[in-house]
């Protein structure tokens, strides 16, 4: 087999708004033969994408291509001129995007955009094209094959529009086609049928690829080879298999052992007593008010659940069943329709505004992105002052003392007090977006979504913070998110929604075999794992997927 | 692909500091602002004597800057000039600023029907034309100083509301706003420590630009007769008063023009190389 790519000593440079040079890509190599699939994996600002773009000859505004080669079927495309390189795009390599949403345009039919790149290159006839698209939605499994060309993008689903972006990408012929994260925005059950499609037509027309992502078990099931970066530079490079059975790098190993999360240990915290949290047939919504007294979109109809005591909930479910919504009616953030909330004995009112202080106090919720959810105006003192001040009445030397405490709670340096939320990574405003709710020594913490949106071992790191802070408080949380693996690491019973409504709950031992329910079968079997056999050998009752899946 | 610079390497402080044209500005706004409280002081003849037995007289030793249409010593006349146009505007467009962004916040961070009643308000107000309703304000109650300062603020709080309202409505979404709410914090704390911070750069901005607008506008009014009244004058009022000697190409024309163009131009250009602090914050 010959090389299709060689890239060599690739160099990238990026001007800051400061007008400062960094190397964001520092002299990287590898190769891509013919047929074959490459995962580029790494964390965010690693330089996975940087890579696979200039496979395409470009760069993003501001970067720049300053060493090495990229050399696609002996043309290096970084230095070809800017027309020859039009001429290979779309022909010999191509480009399926992280988000398909935005990269379709909402004007157009969707078969008219499949078609532009052989119009654009003059490689067959109009009808000719729309027969070859027509193939292509059969080989991707997309339903209607026939007639979906003729909708417009926001008539399919997200699942389909990424395997018609794929069709897009393939209709050239190109020899290689590059994925960015093309599951990444995906629910788990939408991601397996596009995984399995993208990987179906990629073997039968031997394609080659580079298939860019940030996770692990998806890679397993698509890759031949895995290319791990860190920081712009190439970690490790090896067979799917030696990557997965014996990395060699220590980041590698890192990144491993995120993924492996040790399950929690049952809890032993006691039984007795009443629960934490008691929520009874709590309806909610958005929109205006119907007659019959409910609103108009209803996101959780009649969700009834229980927290105890230093033990946790967790709550899974795809976007859109109505898991944050719970979070923030709970919280009361947006006021439930009816239904009873009783907090530690006591009923709670449905508004936040309408609670008392202490209430308030001792239910917190931290929100995802920690980017948003803190004062960029502020430093981080002041930040987590405030609910010192605001609670506990604290001030002065009293008051920067906690902020000490807290800061070394969530294992941050202190110096770090001084500055605001810009001049922190991902993982530190997450931590100080925790410590703020840990400032008003809460009881029950909601966390919506907490490690979505750190890198893998980022995320790992947070979580064993959790359950530190958990041992040492003795807190309780709510643990929502749409991620399996994070909810088994922290959670003593998992609830599992689906439209809105809970629909079974489970210790998390039980969610390999024991649910009962077949929405939460079909949502715990589509959760990939490392094993590169997963895919392949995976199962599932095509009837099941399309009662719930909606494709 | 983010690249992150590492926060340590920028120097803790990075300083109020101005580039050059925007210390130009600073450097006429201060003059003028000098001149304002100083001006009874230095003026070399007063205002409201004839001392020149030439009327439009040229630039003289005696006269620096010519004489007006009575022979009065333009130079005194401007120096004085400054107090009203500074003094209004300035005055002016703090009232109008302040109500107009804290109702903005008010509104934004409070909703529903207050939002509704004070906007749809506003939008009335800002319905009537500015100089109309100046003319009428000064005709059923007669110009005085207080009268006009009100009336220029009147007219640019709906401006200043539509303004800070938009940008405080962005921010009152924010995860951060939802945070102190569930905190039981309450529209004071919201609008002073959440929002006014994160909204504070383009806020400056628009309170340079509403000045400019309201020393145009009491310089318009004053040109129709309408402000301050003689034998005191402010600068719109010297263009006036002076109109005829535009055909002689008297300086008692083109000074008081030139002092309301350095004026404007300095302002803007103060506001728009604020430092890059100031800036930043609103991003």
């Amino acid at each position: 087999m010959t090389n299709l790519v060689e890239i060599r000593d690739l160099k990238v440079e990026a001007k800051t708004d400061s007008g400062r040079i960094v190397e964001i890509i520092r002299g990287v190599s590898f190769d891509v033969q013919e047929g074959e699939i490459v995962a580029l994996i790494g964390e965010s600002g690693s330089g996975k994408t940087t890579i696979a773009l200039t496979l395409l000859g470009h760069t993003r505004a501001g970067c720049r291509i300053s060493g090495g080669s990229v050399a696609l079927a002996g043309q290096d495309m970084a230095r070809l001129p800017e027309r020859k390189r039009a001429s290979v795009r779309g022909t010999q390599v191509s480009y399926v995007p992280q988000s398909a949403a935005a990269a379709f345009n909402p004007a157009q039919t969707i078969m008219e955009q499949v078609i532009e790149v052989t119009r654009i290159h003059d490689l067959m006839s109009a009808d000719a094209a729309r027969a070859r698209a027509t193939d292509l939605f059969k080989a991707l499994s997309l339903p209607n094959p026939e007639t979906i060309g003729d909708r417009y993008p926001h008539q399919v689903s997200g699942g389909q529009l990424q395997r018609l972006s794929a069709a897009m990408a393939l209709i050239g012929d190109p020899k290689i086609v590059i994925f960015d994260e093309p599951t990444t925005a995906l629910d788990v059950t939408t991601q397996i049928e596009v995984l399995r499609a993208f990987k179906s037509v990629m073997r039968k027309s031997r394609i080659a690829g580079v298939y860019v992502s940030h996770d692990l078990a998806v890679v397993a099931q698509i890759a031949d080879r895995i290319v791990v970066l860190k920081g712009g530079e190439l970690q490790e490079i090896g067979s799917t298999e030696q990557i997965l059975n014996s990395p060699q790098h220590p980041y590698t190993k890192q990144l491993l052992g995120a993924f492996k999360q040790a399950a929690r240990a049952a809890s032993t915290a006691s039984q007795e007593g009443r629960p934490l949290l008691e929520v009874q047939d709590l309806v909610a919504g958005y929109g205006p008010m119907q007659t019959d007294g409910t609103p108009l979109i209803k996101a959780l109809r009649s969700v009834s659940l229980k927290v105890e005591r230093g033990r946790n909930l967790g709550i899974i479910g795809e976007s859109g069943c109505g898991k944050s919504t719970l979070a923030r009616t709970i919280a009361g953030i947006l006021p439930a329709v009816s239904g009873a909330i009783t907090f530690d004995g006591k009923p709670l009112a449905p508004a936040a505004h309408a609670r008392t202080r202490e209430e308030l106090r001792e239910l917190q919720i931290v929100f995802q992105y920690a980017d948003t959810a803190l004062n960029p105006a502020k430093s981080i003192s002041d930040i987590l002052g405030r609910p010192l001040s605001f609670y506990h009445g604290m001030a002065g030397e009293k008051r920067a003392r906690r902020v000490d405490e807290l800061l070394d709670m969530v294992r941050l340096p202190r110096a770090l007090k001084h500055r605001r939320p810009a001049e922190l990574s991902g993982g530190q405003k997450q931590r100080v977006n925790f410590a703020r709710a840990l400032a008003a020594e809460p009881k029950l913490i909601l966390c919506d979504e907490v490690t979505s949106a750190l890198d893998t071992v980022v995320a790992a790191a947070v979580i064993d913070l959790l359950k530190e802070l958990q041992r040492e408080l003795s807190l309780s949380y709510i643990f929502i998110s749409h991620d399996l693996s994070v909810v088994e690491a922290i959670c003593d019973e998992v609830a599992v929604m689906y439209a809105g409504e809970k629909i079974e709950q489970l210790p998390p031992s039980a969610m390999g075999s024991g649910a009962s329910h077949p929405y939460s079968k079909l949502l715990f079997s589509s959760v990939p794992k490392l094993d590169p056999t997963w895919l392949d050998s995976l199962k599932q009752d095509p009837e099941l997927l399309s009662a719930f899946s909606g494709r | 692909m983010t690249t992150i610079e590492t926060p340590a390497a920028k120097s803790r402080k990075p300083a109020y500091r101005t580039n050059l044209v925007g210390l130009v500005g600073m450097a006429i706004i201060a003059f003028w602002a000098i001149i304002a409280l100083i001006a009874p002081w230095i003026i070399p003849y007063p205002v409201g004597e004839i001392v020149d037995l030439d009327y439009f007289g040229p630039i003289s030793q005696q006269f620096w800057i010519g004489s007006d249409y009575l022979g009065r010593d333009m130079l005194s006349r401007i120096l004085m000039g400054a107090r009203y146009t500074v003094g209004i505007s300035l005055v002016a467009v703090s009232i109008s600023c302040f109500c107009g962004v804290v109702l903005g916040m008010i509104a934004a961070v409070s909703g529903g029907w207050l939002d509704t009643l004070l906007s749809r308000f506003l939008d009335a107000m800002n319905s009537i034309p500015s100089k109309l309703f100046g003319l009428v304000v000064v005709a059923a109650v007669g110009s005085s100083i207080p009268v006009l300062v009100l009336t220029l603020a009147i007219i640019y709080i709906p401006g200043a509301f539509r303004f800070a309202r938009a940008l405080a409505v962005n921010i009152n979404t924010m995860d951060f706003i939802t945070v102190a709410r569930t905190r039981g914090e309450g529209t004071l704390y919201l609008i002073t420590s959440e929002i006014l911070p994160n909204i504070i750069g383009p806020v400056l901005a628009d309170l340079g630009l509403r000045f400019v607008f309201i020393v145009l506008l009491l310089s318009g009014l004053s040109f129709l007769g309408l402000g301050v009244q003689p034998p005191y004058a402010d600068w719109g009022a010297l263009v006036r008063e002076n109109i005829g000697g535009l055909p002689f190409g008297a300086p008692a024309v083109i000074f008081p023009s030139i002092a309301i163009a350095t004026l404007t131009v300095s302002v803007n250009l103060l506001i728009d190389n604020l430092p890059q602090k100031i800036r930043d914050r609103s991003e």
